[in-house]
């Protein structure tokens, strides 16, 4: 590392990125190696070692007290005291330093906001502060952009600059290789645990990602045209709150379509996850409907809405997904280990259920030492592959995704999609929900984008990125000549209506000779539905053609 | 995936990740439990010389034994500081140091000598009975603890702490014996009525928790210890009321179970071993078929290992708890029901399941609330209450001794590392054991 240089380091989850930075920040203790600051070797035994060394991390996951101030997190660990023996805290030298910092820095924060009550990019901002208080040399980001939005991301990226010129050396870790191209000085690529390789800036994407995986990988999603039949899932003025009794999912209509990929994109904690759970019946209903192949399914419980034909995959595998502890063989059946073959009345059928799991980890190419090995010893992608094997592994009428390759490895990212595009083309309805824009972009035939608990846009998939980026931060682009008033969900479907329109336009004639029907049967928004996904597909054709 | 950790007594190092820990506690148990039963007999030498390796390795099964050794030295030493005469030998130890050798060495090894003499076998039986009666008397204390253990145990599994099998086998008691005086049925009949009101009366007092966690998420560690104490003084209550307590008597007892409800015994009417055992290890049997073979025993132990993934995969986790709570108070209710229908005792009186419930908390940890590991436990107890008596009345220590011994063992058993460190054990790929076991306690 040179001063005021921003290296990135760039690899695949699992590669070893994260345990590489925490032996940096004193968390781990290296087995063999040393650590050089200024030619002389370090040794750290713990992160407060490292702080002295002027080495400060910002995790993937914040430490921060939630509760707490932000002067008060800032100040935590490195309590000044007055009052001698009496010990009170200085808070107000520490919120001046708060205060001395962010503005040498320019980077905005309120010393007396709670951190619970600020949104996701200023908690990592506290963070950012917190570590260079500390004044430190090297900051080491960990997966920093993981959960922002776009326009967050770019503030971020402004940062980091600013600090870099101001001397700091930074590490950035990531697996997004936009991001590093945009701002790292210098790229390390690690590969289980092994330096694969330096890149300059200048290297494109798809060697930086040959680098990472270590083979050539497919960015982008393969994919027919969209065939898209009846509706099977409709929800209509749909209300459900959050843990903390709060409105999380505040009047939403959506309808997804047999044979065709809805993307719902937003940034995280913006009503996606409820909106779901809501209609997995994990989480109640309590105003509108939800309505699957024509049946009312809200009130209904998660078993019988599974057994109804519903795919789940969920977005935290390790709360929600799968049973850690439990066997690979086990977890495939975890949700049908009642029902024959697997279970005949009160007892179960260990036999069939690892005969069936050998056959699903063949299928869905589960790396795994065994179907009897717990699964939480299998790497993060496969684990999501037992995920998928298990829901993707029965007749399905809706397959919901929430999520569906967080903190997976490139290829297993690849496998999975492939698989949910296999699904759509089976003639399921798939609604994925991901707040990685790339995967709803390249999976989805239509895009609906959350902000806020409401619908705030339906688009096409060819849609610029940043208008995307704009919806998810709750922009509705003027230019597009959305109507004023776009603020209520009703009012959405003709400004997404003009979103597409300028596409749909081009490719009028192709639309109408693919077939596809325009249905009209809901409102504006429906005539989105047809043509977004007719007009994505030509154009890709078009470029594979040249 | 999993790097192999080859360093030398390092019990103290934190796996990378609490998955890894997870692993390899499950990894664990399960090695040791399969390393324990075919090892142990190991007619192939492959399997002989595999149990070996793995003897010193810091396994569930040497823990397990070591922590033993552990508290007997432990036991020896408060033996000697409790004996006066003993104790003052070692005024002039530096001066005649083989005197307090010799007083000690006598003092523990006889103790420990009648420990094993009251519990396995007599060299000095000269009839069948003599020889039988240690073993009679082990059966006759393991079979309740069984029963408590595995309601324990099961309830862990779920991931519910039961710590209420005190009261349900209270409460099975006092139903068992209600039937047991009150019905007037033939003799196998008015048995199997009297069991089964057992069974019902801990089902009755492990389903109000369980329902109360169910809907209104109240805390069941809570609630069991306080029905705790409601069954305990419900119990001394009933006993004096008319109709209920023995009409001859004016203390509290009840009256006695009639013969026809007494619990037949095994070897004729001078030993006390009675068919409880039987039925104890069936019902081992039973919960490990319960939980490894049956669609539910499935939903318990997902629900036990990760509720939310269980919800997710639609098992109705509310209804899993209560079926729990059921199944583990019906367990503690026929462990109860043993302390009257048994040879035990025959009337109710305040103390009449002695500490059983609680006795079962210790048995299931020890027993990894495994079932065959649970029933393992119980006997160990069992043979040191039973062991304890004896030692008492030969050797003059006093019973508590017994009680201290087994909550030594449950503490080294609790604390791994612990033992690990004192016998310097290779930490194998299966170290830090008990973590899953000590989470959440």
């Amino acid at each position: 590392m040179e001063p005021g240089e921003i290296h990135a380091l760039l690899g695949e989850n699992g590669a070893g990125k994260s345990t590489l930075m925490n032996v940096l920040y004193g968390l781990y203790q290296p087995d063999e190696g040393e650590i050089l600051v200024d030619g002389r070797p370090l040794r750290l035994r713990g992160p407060s070692d490292a702080i002295t060394a002027g080495i400060g991390m910002v995790h993937q996951h914040f430490m921060l007290v939630p509760v707490f101030t932000v002067t008060e997190n800032i100040m935590l660990g490195a309590e000044r005291v007055r009052g001698g023996i009496a010990g009170f805290l200085d808070r107000r030298r520490a919120r001046s330093e708060v205060a001395e910092v962010s503005q040498r820095y320019n980077l905005r924060v309120d010393p007396d906001a709670v951190i619970e009550d600020l949104p996701v990019g200023i908690q990592q901002r506290v963070e950012i502060v917190k570590a260079l208080t500390r004044d430190v040399d090297l900051l080491i980001l960990d997966e920093p952009t993981a959960v922002l939005t776009p326009q967050e991301t770019e503030e971020l990226l402004t940062v980091m600059r600013s600090l870099k010129a101001a001397g700091k050396s930074i590490v950035f870790i990531t697996h997004k290789l936009g991001e590093v191209k945009a701002i790292a000085d210098r790229i390390t690529v690690i590969r289980r645990g092994k330096t694969v390789g330096t890149a300059s800036p200048e290297a494109s994407r798809d060697e930086l990602a040959a680098l990472m995986v270590g083979r050539t990988v497919r960015l982008t999603v393969d994919k027919a045209p969209a065939a898209p039949g009846e509706p099977v899932l409709e929800l209509s003025g749909l209300f459900v709150d959050d843990d903390r009794q709060i409105r999380a999912v505040d009047g939403v209509d959506l309808t997804v379509r047999a044979g065709e990929v809805l993307g719902v994109a937003g940034v995280q904690g913006n009503g996606q996850t409820e909106l779901i759970e809501a209609i997995m019946g994990l989480r109640p209903v309590l105003a509108g409907t939800v309505t699957l192949a024509g049946q009312r399914i809200d009130g209904w419980s998660t078993k019988k809405v599974l057994r109804a034909g519903v795919g789940y995959v969920p977005e935290d595998r390790s709360v929600d997904g799968l049973v850690k502890e439990f066997t690979v063989a086990e977890n495939l059946v975890l949700d049908i280990y009642d029902r024959p073959p697997f279970g005949r009345g009160l007892s179960l059928r260990p036999d069939e259920i690892t005969r069936s799991a050998r056959e699903r980890i063949e299928q869905f190419d589960v790396r795994t030492p065994s179907a009897e090995a717990p699964v939480g010893t299998l790497s993060g992608g496969n684990q999501q592959k037992v995920i998928v094997a298990r829901e993707l592994s029965r007749p399905l009428k809706l397959l919901i995704a929430a999520q569906p390759t967080r903190g997976v490895d490139v290829g297993s990212i690849e496998f999975i999609h492939s698989r949910v595009i296999h699904e759509r083309d089976n003639d399921t309805a798939v609604l994925v929900v991901s707040s990685e824009l790339d995967e709803v972009i390249g999976l989805a035939d239509r895009i609906a984008v959350m902000y806020r608990g409401r619908i705030i846009g339906v688009v096409g998939p060819d849609t610029p990125r940043e208008e995307i980026g704009l919806l998810m931060a709750g922009i509705i682009p003027d230019a597009t000549g959305g109507p004023p008033d776009a603020g209520s969900v009703p009012d959405i479907g003709p400004t997404a209506t003009v979103d597409a329109d300028p596409v749909a336009v081009t490719d009028a004639d192709t639309v109408s000779g693919s077939g596809v029907p325009a249905t009209t049967d809901r409102d504006v928004a429906a005539i989105t539905d047809g043509v977004a996904p007719a007009a994505e597909g030509t154009g890709s054709e078009d470029e594979k053609d040249r | 995936m999993s790097e192999p950790n080859a360093r030398q007594g390092s019990p103290d190092k934190e796996p990378a990740s609490e998955e890894q820990a997870n692993r390899s506690a499950i990894d664990n148990t399960e090695r040791a439990e399969s390393a324990s039963v075919p090892g142990g007999a190991g007619p192939r030498p492959t399997l002989g010389r595999l149990f070996l390796e793995n003897l010193w390795a810091a396994n569930t099964f040497t823990v397990t034994l070591l922590s033993l050794v552990l508290a007997m030295v432990v036991g020896a030493i408060l033996m000697i500081i409790s004996d006066p005469e003993v104790l003052a030998t070692y005024s002039y130890v530096t001066a005649r140091p083989s005197d307090a050798i010799t007083a000690s060495w006598t003092l523990v090894s006889e103790a420990y000598a009648n420990l094993f003499k009251g519990s396995v076998f007599d060299p000095a039986a000269t009839t069948v009975n003599t020889a039988l009666s240690p073993i009679s008397e082990t059966l006759t204390y393991t079979a309740p603890l069984v029963f408590t253990g595995l309601s324990v145990a099961l309830a862990f599994r779920g991931g519910l702490f039961n710590i209420g099998a005190q009261g349900q086998a209270t409460m099975g008691v006092v139903l068992a014996a209600l039937a047991g005086f009150l019905l007037p049925l033939p003799p196998v009949l008015h048995l199997l009525v009297a069991v089964l009101a057992g069974a019902l009366g801990g089902a009755i007092w492990g389903f109000i928790p369980g329902i109360l966690k169910a809907r209104t998420g109240a805390h069941e560690v809570i609630n069991t210890i306080m029905l705790n104490y409601v069954a305990v003084y419900f119990l001394t209550w009933l006993i004096v009321q008319n109709g209920v307590q023995d009409p001859v008597r004016t203390d509290a007892i009840s009256r006695s179970v009639d013969a026809s409800a007494q619990l037949p015994r095994l070897f004729g009417d001078g030993l006390r071993a009675h068919a409880g055992i039987i039925v104890a290890v069936l019902a081992t049997w039973a919960v490990a078929w319960l939980l490894n073979r049956s669609t539910l025993g499935f939903e318990l132990r997902a629900v036990g290992a990760n509720p939310d993934a269980a919800r997710t995969a639609g098992i109705s986790v509310t209804r899993t708890y209560v079926l729990i709570m059921v199944f583990a108070g019906a367990l503690a209710g026929l462990g109860g029901s043993q302390m009257v229908l048994g040879t035990t005792a025959a009337a109710l009186t305040p103390l009449v399941v002695a500490q059983i419930g609680f006795d079962g908390i210790l048995v299931a940890l020890l027993g990894r609330v495994k079932p065959w590991g649970v029933a393992l436990a119980a006997l160990l107890f069992g043979a040191l209450q039973a062991g304890g008596n004896r030692m008492q009345s030969y050797s003059g220590i006093s019973l508590e001794l017994v009680t201290v011994l087994q909550a030594l063992i449950v503490i080294f058993i609790a604390a791994p590392a612990l033992v690990k460190a004192i016998f310097q054990l290779r930490a194998a790929r299966t170290a830090r054991l008990q973590t899953s076991l000590a989470k959440g306690w």
